[in-house]
């Protein structure tokens, strides 16, 4: 058995009143790609303060590639690299400075080789003499990204990485993102499109309140928690809410079951019913339908 | 998403170890952190050594203009001569308090105080590095300011072991004290109020005008309350080998000033104080 990426033991943290962590147990093996989801508030971003060192924990332990966070902070900083929500530069350097000081941060000198290689596969290569000043939004953004790797961490947590970022931003970066976790790289990720989680992660922790309210493979959380369902649009709604279908925004109505062999019943209620079928859709179980159904039963 | 392609990521024994880069030297985190503070401060270099240089040089031009031919100093030292150490002394105070707080606060404003925090660089590291770049950029402005008074002004220094000592210890506690400052701000208007309401004052009534021996007795006895009139006094006796105040009792003064600021700042980093909650 190998030692976890990430352990967190009965991490607790309060600010206050306000409880953010509340005895957080956590494993994430190493080379997995590990979503974590929550509301805002959840304590997402309070959790991976405490594994980066910028929040300190009331109680428990994290520890990052067996180096706790704390009293072997220097090995377990080095093992770690965090990509931030904010958009946050240097505005008095080129993107090639800030990589080379980042590097001497973390103790290494004569960066280039790698450098120029992120650089590259950032597709930043071209900017690497321009100011931070200058660069757009999503460009600032990959620099952040490049400046976590620029000491080639062991696990790397991206904070909502793709926030506000534009589609074809977003594909390229998690393109970059899965050759490194194909590398060896361990990837943990929060981010507020679950349809990223679901398409990305291989495991899924859910946050509320502070408290881990769901842990599993994706694959299972979309077993045990979403159904299937029916969507149609027919000519007497009525017929359909009697029926037990539930009314979308849309105007289409919704029919929620277990298993896709019980569409043929539904279909043949609705036309002895006299509901007047125009159109209809199967809706497959997805990540967001789990989150709705975690948040709002626990 | 538009792709449905679902992403597996490998299984444990497929896992292949990656390992950090090794660091070089236990130092280079520290010395990254003084070369990036020092490169800051040279990139505006007009606005962070250039303007103070200027700044004294007025001082210079228009004080020595109005009291050079009227007001001697330990006996037959002339006003202009006495004045520049002053200028000196004040223009490497200011701005290593300037240098070290206003770096911190901006960092911590804009958020990019991060790439400093997240990296294994201990307390004593960051306290070090930000200190040393200050008291670097106190020197740089301080050397500035007594270059362009020489057209102005003969000086000689009687004892340049004491002018150096007394630079070093005074960029030290306004090192530090900036950092003080510049983690304790939240926002740039707190900060002006420290050196405004602060730095200022104590400064200005530190005697880098005027020798506190042409005060009244009440004013000279409360000059001794202020560390500043040590630092402007102790260095003022590098140049003439003549002070208001025993050298020796200067020198003690602002040591302990030094060594209890860099003690307060060092346990303000050590507990993270506003920068890791």
């Amino acid at each position: 058995m190998t030692m976890p990426a990430i352990r967190v033991r009965a991490v607790t943290k309060n600010y206050g009143a306000l409880t953010a962590l509340a005895g957080v147990d956590l494993e994430i093996e190493q080379g997995e790609f590990f979503g974590l989801l929550g509301p805002n508030g959840a304590g997402k971003t309070t959790l991976i303060s405490a594994l980066a060192g910028l929040v300190r924990p009331d109680s428990g332990v994290l520890e990052i590639m067996g180096h706790d966070v704390v009293s072997d902070y220097r090995e377990a900083r080095r093992n770690l690299g965090v990509v931030p929500q904010e958009l946050v530069f240097d505005p008095f350097f080129s993107v090639r400075e800030l990589l080379r000081i980042q590097s001497g941060y973390f103790g290494i000198r004569n960066n280039d080789d790698w450098i120029d290689e992120v650089l590259a596969r950032l597709d930043l290569s071209h900017k690497a003499g321009a100011n931070m000043r200058t660069l757009s939004g999503g460009m600032k953004r990959r620099v952040l990204v490049a400046q976590a790797l620029v000491h080639r961490p062991p696990v790397i947590v991206l904070d909502e990485p793709t926030a506000g970022v534009d589609v074809e931003l977003r594909q390229g970066l998690w393109q970059f993102v899965r050759e490194l976790n194909r590398d060896g790289h361990t990837i943990v990720l929060t981010t507020h499109y679950l349809e990223e989680a679901e398409t990305l992660c291989g495991r899924i922790a859910m946050l509320k309140a502070g408290k881990l309210v769901a842990l599993d493979t994706t694959d299972n959380l979309l077993r045990r928690f979403a159904t299937h369902s029916l969507r149609v649009n027919v000519e007497h709604t009525e017929v359909a809410l009697a029926l037990g279908g539930r009314a979308n925004d849309d105007g289409w109505v919704e029919f929620d079951f277990d298993s896709y062999t019980e569409v043929e019943a539904v279909l043949a209620r609705l036309r002895e019913a006299g509901a007047g079928l125009r159109e209809m859709a199967l809706g497959e179980p997805d990540l967001e339908r789990v989150f709705v159904e975690l948040m709002h039963r626990v | 998403m538009s792709e449905t392609q679902v992403h597996r990521p490998p299984s444990t024994a497929a896992v292949r170890r990656i390992q950090p880069m090794a660091a070089d030297a236990p130092l280079t985190g520290f010395r990254t952190l003084l070369h990036k503070e020092v490169l800051r401060f040279f990139k505006v270099g007009f606005q962070t050594v250039g303007a103070p240089v200027l700044n004294a040089l007025l001082f210079l031009l228009i004080f020595s203009h109005v009291l050079d031919r009227h007001v001697t100093v330990y006996g037959d030292v002339a006003y202009t001569r006495f004045l520049v150490p002053g200028l000196v002394m004040m223009a490497v105070l200011q701005n290593a308090f300037a240098n070290s707080s206003s770096s911190l606060i901006q960092s911590k404003i804009t958020g990019n105080i991060i790439f400093v925090l997240l990296p294994p660089l201990s307390y004593r590291a960051f306290y070090a590095a930000y200190v040393l770049a200050a008291t670097l950029r106190g020197l740089f402005v301080g050397t500035g300011v007594l270059l362009v008074s020489m057209p102005f002004v003969e000086q000689s220094i009687a004892n340049p072991l004491w002018v150096l000592v007394f630079a070093l210890m005074g960029g030290g506690i306004m090192g530090s004290f900036g950092v003080i400052a510049g983690i304790w701000a939240d926002k740039f208007d707190q900060l002006a109020a420290f050196q405004n309401f602060l730095i200022m004052p104590l400064t200005m009534l530190s005697g880098v005008f005027y020798s506190i021996r042409s005060l009244p007795q009440l004013w000279q006895d409360v000059s001794y309350f202020n560390p500043f009139f040590f630092m402007i006094d102790g260095f003022r006796y590098g140049f003439f080998g003549q002070s208001d105040a025993s050298p020796w009792l200067s020198l003690g003064v602002v040591s302990a000033c030094f060594v209890c600021l860099a003690a307060l700042t060092l346990a303000m980093l050590a507990r993270g104080y506003k920068l890791r909650s």
